[in-house]
């Protein structure tokens, strides 16, 4: 029974086959369907209007996140809350399905709150009407984002379909420099391949820079798997895995968690396995990335030049360039160094974790925020929030100037109407820089949580290594 | 849903890479609107003026591709979020097939969802395409045969382009997804089942 030639992907995808459907599809159990209060709302809505039940209630989760007001003086009503969080809750009640509300623990981002309750396992088949599902396939999980009529589909019948992806593995190699993190290891990728390399595929994360990465880093680079094209991400479970799942709320117990290790380990990608497409880099060659355009991949290392659009020999990417410099305001040559900034956002399913907020406050520490910047902190869950503040870290960031506010996706997407002023120039923590992503004009520069909270006390974007403590 | 067999009208060439679910529909758009609503603000940032009045360099404000149902695009159409609403919003501006390059993949998906016939094409093909639909003027009609799986151009030459059968079925039969995956309750709920004993710690 076992195959000799699995890779990661292949293993768990075969575990979850229901049936082949022919064509290369198939329908698939899904372990955990977690819905959020935009398109799982609606999808819940579209259900109750054909009449019909979720059928595994035990394995869907419910929370509200792109949605939620993260200021402290927040009320939670209005439209939004009557649209979309309200009937969540509403929906979730009369189906039997685990809501995690406002203000209380478990909340947060569902891609924050899934491995950190323990309900994100290795393994596990994980599906959600948001893009940024790959994030928990950095626990070994094979996660993927789904549209509307999928998430409908799945609370019907507990099951998605999906046309079989190939597979492409990302070997990172040597050592990371100081000031480099894992967000900057994968918008380098996302800049050498560029945003459709991953159209089509899973792709598996490998090699002795991943294992050296924690796990809440081993998220961070799942998380913009999208961002280059693939819907999956993942990272082979490890002994750091096991130590992260242990203990927490949902995670397995006693004898279960026993036969779960064994399996778990297990889902590693066979010596002999082969893949469709492979990459390598090497990490020693990636400096802190900042985004300059308006895509994720018009991205360049914080010391070098905005590339030209004239240079560019692909038609589609020179007018793709040239746009994105009118949009952003900026020149071909020009450094980003300098570059004078209004926002700095640290939040986000991308970078929201305890230890993003921790490196973020290492660099601030007894500094300023520069009096023009308005800076956030927006924590990823309200346990998030709870340990930040236990060990003192909002008293850090307050204390520079940083507005410390409550869990939600908040300014990553503006759904809950937390924007970038209209204009405005934001370094962001977050996970796309699309025209008007954060607001009406507004210009994104995608970066670490280091990154933006050196750029933060400077007022304009800024090489962190420059502030780093030899 | 549904059903999609054929049709025969302009096709209006909106030639840029990488058109993402925020530039179909914003976020702060479709978050407050109901989904018969949403195609008021597709492509809201590049249909209108600063003023709120329509932009007349917008290919679908253009007389010449009125009543349009085909948009011919280019790379990675429809990359970025899982938003289904970008699909709604482009049904509801009457279109009912995208022919590009390559496609987002969720945005790929959604579109079967409702109706909607992407359709993928070698990159010269989809430049040849638009610069036909440019020169040819007004009421030069392209026709998609889902059937035959062909793109006929005004001047009578004809793509093949290739659907998954199932999914070719599915939109030529107006068929939704949950009620086939329904007519296999009996094998999903003796999967769960079996799997209850394989996999309890997914279950407890």
């Amino acid at each position: 029974m076992p195959n000799k030639q699995a890779t990661l992907f292949d293993k768990v995808w075969n575990e979850h086959v229901i049936s082949n459907l022919g064509g290369g599809f198939s329908l698939l159990h899904v372990d955990r369907n977690f819905i959020h209060d935009l398109s799982g709302s609606r999808a819940l809505g579209a259900l109750s209007e054909q009449g019909r039940r979720v059928m595994h209630p035990d394995l869907t989760f419910a929370c509200p996140d792109h949605t939620v007001s993260t200021a402290a003086d927040a009320t939670h009503t209005g439209p939004r809350y009557e649209k979309c969080v309200d009937p969540l809750r509403q929906f979730a009640a009369d189906q039997g399905i685990t809501f995690f509300d406002i203000g209380t623990h478990g909340f947060g981002i569902i891609h924050v709150i899934g491995p950190e309750l323990g309900l994100t396992v290795p393994g596990a088949l994980i599906v959600c009407g948001d893009s940024h599902t790959s994030t928990h396939g950095g626990l070994g999980a094979l996660a993927w984002g789904i549209g509307a009529s999928e998430v409908t589909h799945v609370l019907a019948t507990g099951a998605v379909i999906q046309k079989r992806p190939k597979r492409m593995r990302v070997t990172f190699d040597g050592a990371m420099q100081p000031g480099v993190t894992a967000k900057d290891m994968i918008l380098f990728l996302i800049g050498q391949e560029g945003v459709a390399a991953g159209s089509g595929y899973a792709v598996e994360y490998a090699g002795p820079a991943v294992r050296a990465l924690s796990i809440e880093e081993r998220m961070t680079l799942c998380n913009l798997s999208i961002e280059m094209g693939a819907k999956v991400g993942m990272v082979a479970p490890d002994e750091k895995t096991m130590d992260y799942v242990k203990g927490r709320e949902y995670a397995p117990k006693g004898a279960n968690w026993d036969l779960a290790v064994a399996h778990w380990k297990g889902l590693q990608s066979d010596a002999d396995s082969t893949f469709d497409e492979e990459r390598f880099v090497n990490v020693a060659d990636v400096r802190p990335q900042f985004t300059w355009g308006t895509s994720p991949e018009h991205v360049i290392a914080i010391d070098e030049l905005i590339p030209d659009p004239s240079q560019q020999s692909d038609l589609e990417k020179r007018n793709g360039y040239a746009a994105a410099l009118e949009y952003t305001g900026l020149k071909a040559g020009q450094s980003l160094q300098g570059q004078k900034i209004d926002q700095v956002f640290i939040g986000s399913c991308t970078n929201s974790r305890l230890s993003d907020l921790q490196e973020a406050a290492g660099i601030i520490q007894g500094q300023k925020v520069a009096s023009h910047v308005d800076a956030w902190v927006v924590p990823g869950s309200y346990d998030i929030k709870v340990a930040a503040e236990a060990e003192g870290l909002d008293v850090i960031f307050k204390k520079a100037g940083f507005d410390w506010r409550n869990p939600g996706c908040s300014l990553c997407v503006g759904s809950n109407g937390e924007l970038v002023p209209e204009g405005g120039r934001c370094v962001s923590t977050s996970n796309r820089n699309f025209v008007g992503r954060q607001g009406k004009n507004s210009r994104t520069h995608l970066a670490s949580p280091i990154s933006a909270a050196a750029s933060a006390i400077l007022g304009e974007i800024t090489d962190v290594r420059k502030m780093m403590k030899a | 849903m549904d059903k999609f067999k054929s049709i025969s009208c302009v096709a209006a060439p909106l030639m840029r890479a990488n058109i993402d679910t925020d530039l179909i529909i914003p976020m702060q758009r479709y978050l407050l609107a109901d989904r018969k609503d949403m195609h008021e603000f597709a492509f809201e940032t590049l249909r209108f003026l600063e003023d709120g009045s329509d932009n007349p360099e917008f290919v679908l404000n253009k007389p010449a591709y009125e009543g349009t149902q085909i948009l011919i695009s280019g790379n990675n159409f429809g990359c970025g979020s899982s938003r289904e609403s970008a699909v709604w919003a482009l049904n509801g501006l009457g279109l009912k097939s995208i022919i590009a390059p390559s496609f987002g993949n969720i945005f790929y998906n959604n579109c079967f969802q409702n109706g909607m016939l992407p359709i993928v094409l070698d990159q010269e093909i989809v430049e040849k395409l638009a610069e036909i639909s440019e020169n040819s003027g007004n009421n030069a009609p392209f026709s998609i045969d889902l059937e035959a799986q062909t793109v006929t151009a005004p001047n009578g030459e004809a793509y093949s382009f290739e659907t998954e059968p199932q999914r070719r079925h599915q939109l030529l039969e107006g068929l939704d997804d949950i009620g086939v995956t329904l007519t296999k309750v009996v094998e999903i709920k003796s999967f769960r089942k079996a799997d209850e004993k394989n996999r309890p710690w997914i279950y407890n």
